[in-house]
């Protein structure tokens, strides 16, 4: 009992003591801001001096008006007082309690000189170092970089000190380098700040070092000690090197994303195409479908559930699975079964079909291209020190085309369907003795390949135009894959979307996008005289067909 | 047979479809010119300039379609490329016309075409010299497609790439040459391909007289084409072509070097596309990259496919009529072209395997003929009922 009074006591006395310390410093920050006001810039430079010191939050936003030239002088008493732009209207108030003020007869601006603004932004940004908000942090430090003012280094070490979070020490260690960089005179010194900016290399850190490597109109270097220069030199170099590496690896999963698209869109095709061996001309306009229809889902739902809009693309893949797949069991008993083993016409006829679906899309959704909105989860990008970008939206494209590609794997090496499908692809006459329903397992087949060009059209829907020359854009591209890995062949198709895909984009850099995609088709016809039936031929009797 | 002359025995021995062709072609020659020309304006039979330039133009689509007909038609090889060797002729005498302009162009420059100057190019590259030469424009407007052929048939026949393989990889050619011409610094003018034409050997381009030169030289390179075709595939190289076409492995194995003769007339019909497309380019006035876009050379092939593959006067009689349909549709409902061109994708490949020639013709051939048309309409709807 004893003890929790003595608690309560000590708890009120803190309190109470606090209090008077806080009635205290409200009348030093007053009369400091009061000093801001004074007419010479050297005793303002020492009034804002005074204030930082102070440490208090409301500082900030003093100083900030003062830059933004929002400070005001009442002639008549020497307050100090905040304008701010509300409806239009100048409004001022007290910068300390934030109460409106009513008399604003003769205000006058308080005046600031470059050498003043330039103090006041490093010093906004030395304040905003203890900010709560870890982004607030984090910009604090890159415009105490940018100002590299001298006097910053002390509250700069101060908030490192104190700094919780690792990304944002690293940006303060950044800073502080910059400024020991540039302002201190022993060379040693210079050198560890060259090092502790060379784990942080980005352009603007190259720009500074690179600075150091220059010789003034003099013809002296900006930087007077060789060594210091070698360092820097050094650790540019070293720089370039990872550079490199870090662009081959983005090189790398921009070709692994290029080719999961590649493999999207020609998934479908390794089925009606490798294992029925139609050639169906009229996939693109599957994927074209399939995007469409992700675009009437999303309207669906912006219209009537828009809370539903992050799941969308869930809703998507399987209507678009359906409108394309039967789409494509329409085609196949309308069409393509009066012209099975008669690859050419089969060629011309779906290709008949692909303008006439081409023009009805033209004519429902009119030709321009249509917005199809990414939900919240696939947008931004995971960005490393290295400059390396990873967008979500390709990342997920990558996993889903892999997750489809198992799937159908799945679908046919271990379910009834696709024995069946194995089994009239290899002996139709067979089969059809042993009682499959070879018509319609062709029809599901054709559905099933279509219906994958239509899921395959979700994924474009996300990184590409939905219009209606979505899928000419990539019929020719998806034919290519599947020939160069091998008909017949779901793995082959794999290889051959990646591989091309990686080629592609390592060829960019060097020969340009166009140039690059020209010499990939110059290759792929090369390789297809080299090995008429693909990567991974089918060998054996099946060949014969 | 050989004793009554080179020509006279192919024509004697034409069908009744190809003698109405020729007769056609020479008609219309004739007649076309004299009625644009010679007739007053005010008459009721004069030609009007348009309708000449429009109906060249139908000629060499023929002389286009004839080409493919004779790969297609008597060899198999179905090239969904041949838009490429169309286009490459096209460009050939495109030069020649960029050449003759001269200082005429906007930016004045005597040798440099617009384009080139307009990039900050010095001088003209290598590659164009020579094409202020006509014989030099006409023998690369024979050699730019034919050697295009010549190499790429020659890997792909000697690999035995074939059937709808082929057909894809002919398909990825032109669509790479597509891409390449898009680009600026190909030194072809890019985007906007090459237009802006003066004269052609001295005449003017604009004027009547030209259009129906133009129009008679048209007419005689189809009759000379067709009957080119007709002499190749009438001759016994014809017939080894058709023995390929229906059996490649047995002519193989009879002993045949099956990837020459395919070489051979590749190379002829990517010669007379090349012809085609010259032709076409000073009638239309501009050649540019889209004449290269797989669309352009899938179509050709429906033209052949409706008129009649393996009849020749049946491709150009099919060339005709899909682009007289084509000038008529988007020019009244152009939203229903494509649905139409569609259709008749389907439905000649479907209905009509020989094309309007086989429904025409009086062969006992059992699917050929109207009562041909029958069977299979009743045969579509059988297996429907199935």
């Amino acid at each position: 009992m004893c003890a929790v009074l003595r608690i309560i006591v000590c708890v009120f006395a803190a309190a109470l003591a606090s209090s008077a310390a806080a009635q205290n410093d409200e009348t030093t920050l007053a009369k400091l801001i009061r000093d801001l006001g004074q007419k010479s810039f050297a005793k303002k430079s020492e009034a804002i001096d005074a204030l930082v010191s102070t440490g208090d939050r409301r500082v900030v936003t003093v100083l900030e008006a003062m830059l933004a030239r929002n400070l005001f002088r009442r002639k008549a008493d020497g307050a100090i007082l905040l304008k701010f732009d509300k409806d239009g209207k100048a409004v001022f108030q007290d910068p300390l309690n934030q109460a409106a003020v009513a008399d604003t007869k003769k205000l006058k601006k308080v005046r600031i000189n470059n050498k003043l603004r330039k103090k006041l932004r490093g010093v906004i940004g030395s304040l905003s170092l203890q900010d709560k908000d870890p982004a607030k942090r984090v910009s604090a430090a890159d415009a105490v970089f940018k100002s590299r003012v001298k006097g910053m280094s002390g509250p700069l070490q101060a908030a490192l000190d104190t700094e919780p979070d690792d990304a944002v020490r690293d940006r303060m260690r950044r800073a502080l380098g910059a400024i020991q960089l540039v302002h201190s005179s022993n060379p040693d010194s210079r050198i560890a700040a060259i090092n502790t900016l060379g784990d942080f290399i980005d352009p603007d850190v190259r720009s500074l070092l690179n600075s150091l490597l220059v010789k003034k109109s003099d013809g002296v270097f900006a930087e007077p000690a060789k060594r210091v220069r070698d360092a820097a030199a050094e650790v540019l170099h070293a720089a370039e090197r990872s550079a490199a590496f870090w662009d081959a690896v983005q090189n790398l999963f921009q070709g692994i994303s290029l080719g999961s698209v590649l493999l999207l869109a020609a998934i479908g095709l390794a089925i009606t195409f490798g294992v029925m061996g139609v050639i169906n001309m009229a996939h693109g306009e599957m994927v074209m479908l399939g995007a469409y229809t992700t675009f009437v889902v999303q309207e669906i739902i912006r219209t009537h559930a828009p809370y539903l809009f992050d799941v969308s693309l869930f809703i998507a893949i399987p209507s678009a699975f359906l409108v394309a797949g039967l789409v494509g069991v329409a085609i196949e008993r309308s069409v393509i079964q009066f012209l099975y083993g008669r690859a050419l016409e089969t060629l011309l006829a779906t290709w008949g079909i692909s303008l006439v679906l081409q023009q009805f899309v033209r004519s429902v959704f009119g030709p321009t291209n249509r917005e199809v909105g990414t939900p919240s989860w696939m947008q931004g990008a995971i960005q490393t020190a290295e400059g390396l970008t990873l967008t979500y939206n390709r990342i997920a494209i990558i996993i889903f085309s892999l997750v489809v590609l198992g799937v159908l794997l799945l679908v046919l090496r271990k379910t009834w369907f696709g024995l069946q499908m194995r089994a009239v692809t290899q002996n139709r006459s067979m089969s059809s003795a042993m009682g499959i329903r070879t018509g319609w397992v062709d029809a599901m087949t054709f559905g099933l390949g279509s219906g994958i060009a239509g899921i395959a059209g979700v994924a474009l829907s996300q990184i590409d135009n939905v219009s209606p020359n979505l899928g000419q854009t990539y019929i020719i591209d998806s034919f290519l894959v599947v020939v160069f890995g091998g008909v017949g062949n779901l793995l082959g198709t794999l290889v051959g979307a990646l591989s091309l895909g990686v080629f592609n984009k390592f060829l960019e850099p060097y020969a340009g996008a166009v140039l690059a995609k020209i010499l990939v088709l110059v290759v792929v016809i090369l390789f297809i005289q080299r090995r008429p039936r693909g990567l991974f031929a089918l060998k054996g009797r099946a060949v014969e067909n | 047979m050989m004793r009554r002359g080179f020509v006279l025995p192919y024509l004697t021995g034409t069908p009744l479809g190809g003698r109405i062709l020729i007769g056609v072609l020479v008609l219309l020659a004739v007649l076309v010119p004299a009625l644009n020309l010679a007739v007053s304006p005010d008459s009721m039979l004069h030609v009007p300039t348009y309708v000449v330039a429009l109906a060249g133009k139908y000629l060499c689509f023929a002389l286009l379609a004839i080409s493919v007909d004779l790969i297609w038609g008597y060899c198999g090889i179905l090239s969904l490329g041949h838009g490429a060797f169309f286009s490459l002729g096209g460009y050939a005498m495109g030069m020649y016309l960029m050449r003759q302009i001269g200082d005429r162009s906007v930016y004045k420059d005597p040798v440099l075409p617009d384009f080139m100057v307009f990039l900050n190019w010095k001088e003209l590259p290598w590659y164009w010299s020579g094409f202020d030469v006509f014989p030099f424009a006409m023998l690369m407007v024979l050699l730019a497609p034919g050697l295009l052929a010549l190499v790429f048939g020659f890997f792909a026949f000697r690999s035995r790439v074939t059937g709808v393989y082929l057909s894809i990889i002919t398909q990825a050619m032109t669509f790479a040459l597509m891409l390449a011409f898009f680009r600026n610094d190909m030194g072809f003018g890019g985007n906007n391909g090459l237009t802006d034409f003066k004269d052609l050997l001295g005449f003017n381009l604009q004027s009547d007289a030209t259009r129906a030169g133009l129009f008679i030289a048209s007419a005689l390179a189809l009759a000379a084409g067709y009957l080119l075709s007709l002499f190749i595939v009438k001759s016994k190289l014809g017939r080894v072509l058709v023995a390929i076409r229906d059996a490649e492995s047995r002519a193989r194995f009879l002993g045949y070097r099956v990837e020459y003769y395919k070489l051979f007339v590749f190379t002829v019909s990517a010669m007379m596309a090349g012809v085609a497309g010259a032709l076409y380019v000073p009638q239309v006035g501009i050649i540019n990259p889209s004449e290269f876009s797989p669309a352009n050379s899938i179509e050709i092939v429906v033209w052949v496919a409706l008129g009649g593959r393996g009849t020749l006067h049946g491709a150009a009689l099919g060339a005709v009529l899909v682009n007289f349909a084509k000038s008529y549709l988007t020019g009244a409902a152009p939203e229903y072209w494509l649905y139409f061109l569609g259709a008749l994708f389907i439905l000649v490949t479907i209905f009509l395997p020989k094309g309007i020639a086989g429904l025409i013709s009086r062969a006992p051939d059992s699917r050929i003929g109207i009562t041909g048309i029958g069977r299979r309409l009743s045969q579509f709807f059988a297996r429907r009922a199935l």
